[in-house]
Formats: structure tokens, C-alpha cells, sequence
């Protein structure tokens, strides 16, 4: 204990010398990590590219347009295209019809997601109108509409509404499908779905009013609220539980492992945030900490990488490159991200040795997510031709890519020294935003995208897709770069010891181009609203057997699993 | 991996995780913190209308731009004169029954941390213009403006807060601005936001990261104090008497062609920044900015300097010596 002080105390006593800023190790990994998104969108756009004249020139050589009439019965050849002219986008692969769904938890699915999106225009909404506010301050003085009472709007209905309810929404298509039983109790659902609408609902109307918990972010939601919210996810928990208890298959399959466990997770979360015995003084931002930081990794993160686990393997067809990686993340991610809530208070009054576990768990990190992307990135191996093919694949790829880079930049500014210069600036807002949205927005979209068409059995307009993925890839990387540059720029003059104001209108461009980016990444929500809305109005069915066209093996599945 | 088919033992074994890991880091660590806690002496209990102030701030969400943690880092000696310390907070306990404990520390700083804003800025006239329209102080400023803490009238009453606005920052030019109580408790809580002295020096945190590199470019700022002066200027004056030094009309009065400024005797103006100053009714009342920041005879020299050799003022320059010997006198009580 003693040596493991005076280590501390030495460790403390280092000084830094700011010149050499370009080597300091959480700055190289932050921008290695930057540059690895905007290779992979160059790549993605030269493939396009490449695609488009090789479309030409196959046109040119057939020198027809295709008057050659195709047809079969035998279901060996589906989507043949009967009128090749040169696209302006090029054709992707159709979703492929999946065995049955039950139509009521279809349809239950459909309203998770449905709710889901609108929170996500609702809140993104918000969240446009007080980014416009950093560049004009004084566009409204409406109570209600003041920055600090609606940022809380935009990040809980992100939070709460979309991405949770989407998550839940798709556990209820992939937990009963790897257990290959059918749900447990669809109304269970219904009431999950009501109760965390009215949670998301209720709640923003309160704080608007002005009436929030006492400034934790996240927690912004008094409890009564909250509780509504929790009882959503104690019936989902149990509805899954009953689920998989039920399963045919002898393994759990590593995606419900994720899945339950986050649900589980996120009822402990709930009850540790927000019973009072331990939050008197800085017991609340010791708690807060924790609450902020595991709401993302032990809910968010760990819910959307058990949906990788089910859907991207199904998007590419084969089997996911290695179940034991998956498990040995899953542990990882347990042991250390539980540790490092603490590091978004370092160098405050918390106790030192509590910052310091918080940063060796940042460090631990590393190992679940480097796992994770790899176990990924293999199982894409060899398929690598199907992402140009498909419509779902990109959103899986970025919301990878930013796994792996969003998560180590986490690490990265656990560092003391990148700490001290982000910390407290626009820079974390980033980070935010390149894993919430980069990596679980994405993931969710790509799922999405997966599940709908198989519900309804109508595709999404492709020209309303590839709007949606390159305006909110686009946009987010402009919206994140220019906080992370001018919060990096803003960090070093307040080390500099330069005037607070000086350093407000230092940003003012920065925050003028996140809005830009802001801007394009919620045009690409009303794109996704409107291809959502296009693959469920004009649905022919929700999967009532067979409606358009004869399909044997889904009738034969069905007799079997009836069966077994 | 027999063991985790069944799903009870697999679920429960990680819970039983999650849970340990969450007492370890959170939960224990918590409880200790607040056993082992405890008001500094000094400390006093807020007034019922600060407390009211205090619920205003977190109501209108204050806390998502402004921080309150002075952390021992050295980029953080412009907020406080110490590091903040667990007892700095004991004093919060839960709100009320449906609302929890906010220390407020914050996350962000998109604005400035505001510790010790009770000290840093106290004048109560400057708040209430600053609240009623950010912009008519500090006009790069993006903070919200918050009228709805204001009403407009015709008339004044006898206990009516009169806010001198700015005509162009008026909805109506005709109408006078008056404080709702709200604003008052707001400012209130704002005015009463200090650190507590610590009279044993050892027994606070150091700040960490001095800039080595800095020492030197302070030797290099010696050759150039006009640059110094300007920012000092910034940091401590610029609010309320703007960086045209003309202050603002009816609030805070102007530096350019002040005959105090320009004086050849620099005593007043040197006791003015050092005590603070309520002589003209038509003004604002003016804090004791430099012995509240703490400054020394080095940078107020740079201040008075830099207002004496700007905006058309042509006053003697005041080697920091000279401030010195006035800086003396008035703290011997002259």
C-alpha cells in the first residue's frame, strides 16, 4: 500500500512540457484512430466509383438494354432485374425471405421501431436547434426552449427513446430466433413499449418545464420517471428470461448472452443511480460517474454488440468467425468497463486511487474491443464483395469501425495529459457522438434495415438508403472532427492560461461547422423516417404466410419448428 | 463451456460480477466518502434564498455549461486559489423527495467555472444585466438570455430592482426591466459561491502540471507587457468596462478619457481596482477585483499599464515598484 502511494505521489509530481504535444501518446492514438474512419469512407466511395464505370462499360459490351425476358419457377434465381439500363445507384442485393414471424410480434416490432424513430427525429430535432443556438444565441428566449433545459431533451430522448427502445424493438425479433422458440408474451412487450414512450414523454416534458433530478447527466430524469422506464425493462427482462429458458437449443447462442445480460445490467444500473443512501456529497458524482459511463457500455454497447452477434453473420451468410472471442469480450468488457466511470472526474476531488482504477480499467479496455473488431472484421474476411451488394453491410462496417476507433479514443483521453487538455471541452462531446451515434446508431440502422424488409417483405427505396448512410456519415464526421479539433485547440489555450472569452470565440467556427454536420446528419434521420415509412405503409402483409409468392421452405420451416 | 447451457447459472454468474465490481467502485467508495466527510469550519449555511437560487440554477440547467471542480491542475489556478477538496461538497444532501443530491461539478465548460464566482464577480448589477441579455456585457458571449427571470413595467414600485438595459437589448424601449424575485435568489446563490480559506497550507493539494516551458515565455512576457496587460485586462475587467474600455451607459462607467485613468497620481485608480469602488449613483457598484483575484503589484501594473496606453488614454506608465508602495499603504490600512 505504501509503495503503491509513493508510486501514486510520483506519478502525480510529473510535470509536462507542452511542446512536444504532437508525441504525446494519447494524441498519436487519437489521430491513428482519426484517420482510420476517413480511409474507410475513401475506400467506400473509389469502390462506388469503380462501380459505376464498370456498370458502363458492361452496358457498352452487352450493347443492349436487355430485352431478353428472364424468368423461373424453380426459385433458383430471384430479383432478376428485367430492365438493365445504366442505374444512376447500383442495384444491391434484396433481403431474403426468412422463415415465419409470428404477425402479432411482428407487428410489435414494427411499432418498437416505429416509436423509436420518431424519438429519433424528436430528439435530433432538439439536438440541431441547440447546436444552431452555440452560433446563435439568440434565435428564441423562450423558457422552455432555453439551451441548458433542452440539451438534456436531446440527449435523453436519444438515449431512452431511440436507441433503447430500437434496441429492445430488435431483441424481441433475435432472442426468441436464437432460441428458436417463439416469445414468451407479446404483451409484455406492449407494456414495455408504453411504459418507456410515456418514461421518454413525460419526462421531456419535465424537464422543458424545468424540473430534472439535479444535473447528472443521463439522470436527468426524476425518479418516478425513471421508474416507469425500469419497470419497462424489468417486464422485458423477464419476457426474455422465460424466452430463453424455453429454448430448443442446447448453447445459448453468445447473442442473448449480450443481450439478457445488458438488460440485467441496466436494472442494476437504474437502482445503484438512483437510490440515495450513498449519494450525499461527492457520493452523487462518485455514482454519477458510474451511471454516465456504464448506461453506455453495460446497456447501449453491450445490447448492440449481442445484435451484431445475430445479424451480422445472417447479413453475410456464414457463421460468425470465432464464439469464444465473442465470450472472452464479453467477460472483458464486464471486468473493465465497470471500472473506468471515474475518469470522466479525474484529477477532481475524488479520491486519487479511485482515477487511478479508472484509467488502468481504460487501459484494460483495450482487450474486449480489440477482441470484438476482430472477431468482426474476420467474420467479414473473404466476404468483403458482398458490402458493395448490399444495402445493410456499410451501416455494419462504420458502426465497427467506429467501435473499434470510438472506444480506444476512450482510452486515449483517459490519459492524465490528453486528459487535462480535453477535458471539459467540446472534445468529449465529440467522442460522444462518434460512439453513440457512430457506433450504436449505425449498428441499429444496419439491423434495421435487416429485420424491416423481412417483416414487410417491401425493400427500402435504395436512392433513400444511400442518402441516409453517406449524409449521416458525412455529416457525423464533420460534426466530430470540428468539435475535436477546436476542443483540442480550445484545451491549449486555457493551458496557455488565454482569456475564457478568447477561447468562446476561438470556437465560434468549430461550432458553426458542427452545425453543418449536425445539419446533414439530421436530414439522413429523415431520410431513414421516410424509408422506414415506405417499407411499412406499403407493405402487402406483415408476413401473413405467403401473400405474393409461393414459398415452400418457409411453409416446411414451420412445420418443423412446430415439431421440435 | 458446459457450465454456461444453463442460463440461470450463466445470468446470475454475471450479475454476481457486475454487482461486485459495482460495490467495489462505486457503492463502498461512495458510503466511505460521505462517512469520512465533513464541513470546513468557515463554512455557512446558505440563506433561504440562495437555497431558492440554488434550485433555479439547476432547474434552468445552468450545470450543462458551467462546471464547479477546480481540479489541482494548473490550468485551474485562474478559478480558485486552491484545488477543490471532498469537503467542499459535504454540504449537499438531497434536494428534496423527488430530487437527488446535485453537487453540481459539472462536466463541461462551455462557459466559465464558477467556484468562486461569488468572489470573482460580486457586483449584483453586473449579474442582472448579464442574466437579462448575456450579450449587452460581453458581447462575444453564447450564453442564453433569460428573460423570463425579468418583467417589463411602466413604472417602478417602492421595492422594484430596476435593470439598467441597454436600449438596443429592449423588447420595448419605453418599458423599464424589473428582476423578478427569481433572478434575485439566482443571483443570490451566484454571490454566495466561494471557496472556503484554508489557514494550513500543507493541507491542500498542490496544483499540478506547472508549465516549465511557461516560466520561460513569462520571463518573455517581461519584454512585451502589453500583452499581459490586455489579457489581464480580459480576464478581470473587460466585463463589465468591455475592451473599447467605454463600459457600458448607465451600468459601467468608461476608462477611455477617464480623468482617474489618466491621472499622473495612480493612487486612486490603484485603490479603486484594489477595494473596489460605490461612488457615482449612476453606476454599477465595483468589486474589490484585485484583492479578490488575488493579484499582485507585477500584474496590476500590467492592467493599470494597459488601460493608461489604450483607447486614446495618454497616462504615465506605473512600474510595478510604484505599485508596490500603494498596494502597501492601502493594506496598512490607509
Amino acid at each position: 500500500m505504501i509503495y503503491q502511494m509513493t508510486f501514486l505521489d510520483a506519478a502525480r509530481a510529473a510535470t509536462v512540457k507542452t511542446e512536444n504535444l504532437i508525441t504525446a501518446p494519447g494524441i498519436v492514438i487519437t489521430l491513428v484512430l482519426l484517420f482510420i474512419p476517413i480511409l474507410i469512407m475513401v475506400v467506400l466511395l473509389l469502390m462506388k466509383i469503380r462501380k459505376l464505370f464498370a456498370i458502363k462499360s458492361a452496358a457498352r459490351l452487352a450493347g443492349t438494354n436487355g430485352d431478353l425476358l428472364l424468368s423461373t419457377t424453380d426459385g433458383l434465381l430471384k430479383n432478376i432485374n428485367q430492365h438493365a439500363a445504366v442505374p444512376f445507384v447500383s442495384v444491391k442485393r434484396k433481403a431474403q425471405i426468412r422463415p415465419y414471424t409470428d404477425p402479432k410480434l411482428a407487428s410489435l416490432i414494427l411499432w418498437f421501431l416505429i416509436s423509436a424513430t420518431f424519438w429519433l427525429i424528436l430528439g435530433t430535432t432538439v439536438g440541431e436547434y441547440v447546436g444552431i443556438k452555440f452560433v446563435a444565441p439568440d434565435v428564441d428566449h423562450y423558457e422552455w426552449l432555453t439551451f441548458a433545459r433542452l440539451r438534456p431533451v436531446h440527449t435523453n430522448a436519444v438515449f431512452w427513446g431511440w436507441s433503447s427502445l430500437g434496441m429492445i424493438g430488435l431483441g424481441y425479433y433475435v432472442v426468441p430466433r436464437v432460441s428458436n422458440v417463439p416469445i414468451h408474451s407479446t404483451n409484455a412487450g406492449w407494456w414495455t413499449l408504453l411504459l418507456i414512450n410515456s418514461s421518454v414523454l413525460i419526462g421531456s416534458l419535465l424537464l422543458m418545464a424545468g424540473i430534472n433530478n439535479g444535473g447528472g447527466e443521463f439522470r436527468e430524469y426524476i425518479w418516478p420517471v425513471q421508474l416507469l422506464f425500469a419497470i419497462g425493462l424489468a417486464l422485458t427482462l423477464n419476457n426474455f428470461l422465460k424466452t430463453v429458458a424455453k429454448r430448443t437449443t442446447k448453447e445459448i447462442y453468445v447473442s442473448n448472452w449480450y443481450m439478457v445480460t445488458a438488460v440485467i445490467f441496466a436494472i442494476v444500473l437504474t437502482i445503484v443511480g438512483y437510490i440515495p443512501l450513498w449519494q450525499d456529497g461527492l457520493g452523487e458524482t462518485i455514482t454519477q460517474g458510474y451511471y454516465m459511463h456504464q448506461g453506455v457500455g453495460m446497456w447501449f454497447m453491450l445490447f448492440s454488440l449481442g445484435l451484431v452477434y445475430y445479424f451480422l453473420p445472417q447479413q453475410l451468410n456464414k457463421p460468425i468467425y470465432s464464439y469464444s472471442l465473442g465470450i472472452l469480450a464479453f467477460w472483458a468488457q464486464i471486468l473493465f468497463y465497470t471500472l473506468i466511470g471515474t475518469h470522466h472526474f479525474v484529477f477532481s476531488a475524488i479520491p486519487w486511487s479511485l482515477q487511478t482504477v479508472a484509467i488502468i480499467g481504460s487501459m484494460g479496455m483495450v482487450i474486449p474491443v480489440v477482441a470484438g473488431t476482430t472477431n468482426f472484421l474476420m467474420t467479414f474476411m473473404g466476404s468483403w464483395n458482398k458490402i458493395t451488394n448490399s444495402y445493410t453491410l456499410p451501416f455494419f462496417l462504420v458502426g465497427i469501425v467506429f467501435y473499434f476507433t470510438g472506444s480506444l479514443q476512450g482510452t486515449a483521453e483517459a490519459f492524465r495529459y490528453t486528459n487535462l487538455m480535453w477535458h471539459f471541452t467540446d472534445f468529449t462531446v465529440a467522442h460522444s457522438h462518434l460512439t453513440m451515434y457512430g457506433i450504436i446508431a449505425f449498428l441499429l440502422w444496419g439491423c434495421m434495415y435487416a429485420v424491416v424488409p423481412r417483416l414487410t417483405r417491401v425493400e427500402p427505396p435504395q436512392l433513400g438508403v444511400g442518402l441516409h448512410f453517406w449524409a449521416a456519415f458525412i455529416g457525423l464526421m464533420f460534426y466530430s472532427i470540428s468539435l475535436m479539433v477546436g476542443g483540442t485547440l480550445r484545451g491549449y489555450m486555457w493551458m496557455d492560461g488565454k482569456p475564457f472569452i478568447d477561447s468562446v470565440i476561438m470556437m465560434a467556427p468549430f461550432w458553426l461547422w458542427r452545425a453543418i454536420g449536425g445539419t446533414l446528419m439530421w436530414v439522413s434521420h429523415l431520410a431513414f423516417a421516410y424509408n422506414l415509412y415506405r417499407m411499412i405503409a406499403f407493405r402487402h402483409t406483415v408476413n401473413d404466410t405467403m401473400a405474393t409468392e409461393p414459398e415452400p421452405e418457409a411453409a416446411t420451416y414451420e412445420i418443423a419448428t412446430a415439431k421440435g | 463451456m458446459e457450465y454456461f447451457n444453463d442460463h440461470r447459472r450463466l445470468y446470475l454468474t454475471a450479475l454476481a460480477l457486475f454487482v461486485t465490481l459495482t460495490l467495489l467502485v462505486v457503492i463502498i467508495p461512495a458510503i466511505s466518502n460521505q462517512t469520512n466527510n465533513g464541513l470546513l469550519p468557515g463554512y455557512e449555511l446558505p440563506s433561504d434564498e440562495v437555497v431558492a437560487g440554488k434550485a433555479l440554477y439547476i432547474a434552468n440547467g445552468c450545470v450543462a455549461c458551467h462546471t464547479q471542480q477546480v481540479r489541482d491542475v494548473a490550468m485551474d489556478e485562474v478559478w480558485a486559489e486552491r484545488p477543490g477538496m471532498a469537503a467542499d461538497y459535504a454540504g449537499n444532501h438531497r434536494q428534496d423527495f423527488w430530487r437527488n443530491t446535485a453537487t453540481l461539478m459539472g462536466t463541461e465548460r462551455t462557459g466559465p467555472d464558477l467556484t468562486t464566482i461569488g468572489t470573482r464577480q460580486p457586483s449584483r448589477d453586473w449579474h442582472l444585466l448579464h442574466l437579462y441579455q448575456p450579450r449587452a456585457v460581453v458581447k462575444e458571449s453564447i450564453m442564453p438570455a433569460h428573460p423570463w427571470l425579468f418583467e417589463e413595467k411602466e413604472s417602478l414600485d417602492l421595492k422594484d430592482v430596476e435593470v439598467t438595459v441597454p436600449d438596443e437589448f429592449k423588447a420595448h424601449k419605453n418599458m423599464k426591466v424589473v428582476a423578478k424575485r427569481e433572478a434575485l435568489q439566482l443571483i443570490a446563490y451566484l454571490q454566495s459561491l466561494k471557496q472556503i480559506k484554508i489557514y494550513n497550507p500543507s493541507a491542500v493539494a498542490k496544483f499540478l502540471y506547472k508549465d516549465e516551458a511557461k516560466q520561460g515565455k513569462e520571463a518573455g512576457a517581461a519584454k512585451n507587457p502589453g500583452a499581459k496587460g490586455q489579457a489581464l485586462y480580459a480576464q478581470h475587467c473587460q466585463s463589465c468596462h468591455q475592451s473599447n474600455g467605454e463600459g457600458l451607459k448607465g451600468a459601467f462607467p468608461p476608462l477611455k478619457g477617464s480623468p482617474i485613468v489618466n491621472d499622473d497620481n495612480p493612487e486612486l485608480q490603484i485603490t479603486i481596482i484594489m477595494r473596489g469602488y460605490d461612488a457615482k449613483p449612476e453606476y454599477g457598484v465595483m468589486p474589490a477585483v484585485g484583492t479578490n483575484a488575488n493579484l499582485n503589484a507585477e500584474q496590476i501594473s500590467a492592467i493599470v499599464n494597459h488601460e493608461r496606453s489604450s483607447w486614446g488614454n495618454k497616462g504615465r506608465a506605473i512600474p510595478p515598484a510604484e505599485v508596490q508602495k500603494i498596494m502597501d499603504m492601502i493594506k496598512n490600512g490607509k
